[in-house]
């Protein structure tokens, strides 16, 4: 059920990486509907250093305030803009037009201690117990 | 979760893809399928249907009840009449607020009153110790309560209770059967709309969620996340957020419910000089000028970043589309108008003071 060209942290991010050598970066369908309807997203600022694990934005929904943790280390290249006039593309298009932002991975060899989609799967199984 | 409570409701709530959240140790829906801004929006635009069988019932019985549970409540039950409700905080002798209440006068010997879902233990063992010549019954587990709510509400229900729903005023109850089911019928609610509380013996409750719901394909069930919102855009205080033990109504805004000039209640004269010396702080209402949402507990603070006061709700408005909330400020920067600044992770972001309640229902 979860895109298996994708990779997962436990935090419910998804990574995608493109044929340039960035990864997208985005939360799972999961995150968003546990959330509800998304209202607002604090994008980091183009050029900023990200670091696996630790925080680089935040996504809001009516009810809560979470924070997004990096896949990986890595320079933010690119944010979805649109996100600032239209946030509930993160519940419509989790891993589309819901994208958060790109980054140009220094050490790209963290994805591979990621999640697949069926361990994500299995993760988010779990939670709910 | 398996220590937290379930109301009659529960399975309807699952049958509707209920998400549920621990609430004053209950398990309770904070959403249905169609999510908090289209249950918002529904509720302001036809009707909604909320289960508020979490909230506390205690039954007050004696020769002279109204005088009895007069002598605990702010506001003036002898100002009404049998057959009256009557919103009222219910304060310590500091003024504080033990909790905020609505009481139905049923006569001079019984008074209903309906108390928040996290306070009941604390509520009953409060108004047991306090009450002199009437005796209190927690009858909390006896009673399913459900909201019927917005401007659909009135014609909804009147096709399943003989009752004329008109000759009930806002904040009147009768007593009558609805679906087949007896209930006490309250024109009360806390979302500004026009609207039902019904309360039903709690192992019927059921028939009327179904009665509802086939009378209407449009009705929609209401979670908590809208319940908040709903009542966040009329400035209606929520206990633990807005109010507490350590907040007096004056400070909240509620100056409305209390009545200096009515025999002596507890709290009385703590509330009379607080009036007098004049509140340090009021509960006032804000409009974030950005984008980012202020939240429960962020602070207020001055142009040097030091903290004035604090956020005690907030969050996006669906029927503003803006960002809203209440915060207490020092008297004197209260004014409407007035700029503040609320810290959001680090950053000031701006905010001015409006008038409250954010909108006119119905409109």
């Amino acid at each position: 059920m979860y895109p298996t060209e994708l990779v997962y942290t436990a935090e419910h991010e998804w990574a995608r990486r493109e044929a340039d050598g960035s990864v997208t970066i985005g939360i799972t369908a999961h995150a968003q509907d546990a959330l509800g309807d998304v209202v607002y997203v604090e994008l980091p600022k183009v050029g900023a250093s990200l670091s696996a694990g630790e925080t680089f934005g935040v996504v809001e929904s009516v009810k809560s305030v979470s924070d997004l943790y990096a896949p990986c280390d890595g320079e933010v290249v690119a944010i979805n803009e649109t996100l600032r006039k239209d946030a509930s593309q993160i519940n419509s298009a989790p891993y589309g037009g819901g994208w958060i932002c790109r980054v140009m991975p220094s050490n790209p060899g963290q994805l591979a201690s990621l999640m697949t989609a069926e361990a994500y799967a299995a993760h988010v199984a779990a939670e709910a117990h | 979760m398996s220590d937290l409570r379930r109301t009659p409701f529960f399975e309807r709530h699952a049958d509707h893809k209920a998400r549920f959240v621990d609430f004053g140790g209950w398990q309770m829906p904070v959403q249905y399928a169609a999510g908090i801004q289209a249950e918002h929006r529904a509720v302001r635009r036809h009707a909604g249907l909320f289960d508020v069988s979490h909230m506390g019932e205690i039954d007050v019985r004696g020769a002279d009840a109204v005088a009895a549970v007069n002598r605990l409540i702010t506001n003036d039950l002898e100002a009404i009449a049998d057959g009256q409700a009557l919103y009222t905080c219910l304060c310590r002798p500091d003024g504080g607020i033990v909790d905020d209440l609505v009481v139905y006068r049923f006569g001079r010997e019984r008074v209903f009153i309906c108390c928040n879902a996290a306070n009941r233990a604390k509520d009953f063992a409060w108004i047991s110790a306090h009450l002199e010549g009437a005796v209190a019954e927690d009858q909390g587990d006896a009673w399913a309560q459900l909201a019927l709510q917005g401007p659909a509400a009135p014609a909804l229900l009147q096709g399943l209770t003989s009752t004329p729903l008109a000759d009930i005023k806002r904040y009147w109850f009768a007593e009558g059967m609805v679906a087949g089911v007896p209930a006490l019928i309250s024109r009360t609610g806390y979302t500004g709309e026009d609207g039902f509380e019904l309360y039903l013996p709690a192992s019927q409750g059921g028939a009327v969620w179904d009665a509802l719901f086939a009378a209407d394909p449009a009705l929609l069930p209401i979670g908590l996340g809208a319940r908040d919102t709903l009542r966040l855009e009329m400035k209606y205080a929520l206990y633990g957020n807005d109010i507490d033990d350590t907040t007096t109504p004056l400070e909240a805004g509620l100056g409305w419910v209390v009545k200096l000039k009515k025999a002596d209640f507890i709290g009385k004269s703590a509330l009379e000089a607080q009036k007098a010396a004049g509140v340090p702080r009021q509960l006032v209402a804000f409009v974030m000028e950005g984008r980012v949402p202020a939240r429960h507990g962020y602070a207020i603070v001055d142009a040097e970043g030091a903290p004035i006061g604090r956020v005690t709700s907030g969050g996006p408005s669906p029927s503003l589309e803006r960002n809203i909330g209440l915060a207490y400020v020092p008297t004197g920067q209260h004014a409407v108008g007035s700029p503040l600044r609320v810290e959001v992770r680090g950053r000031a972001e701006a905010a001015t003071i409006v008038k409250a309640p954010f909108i006119q229902p119905g409109s």
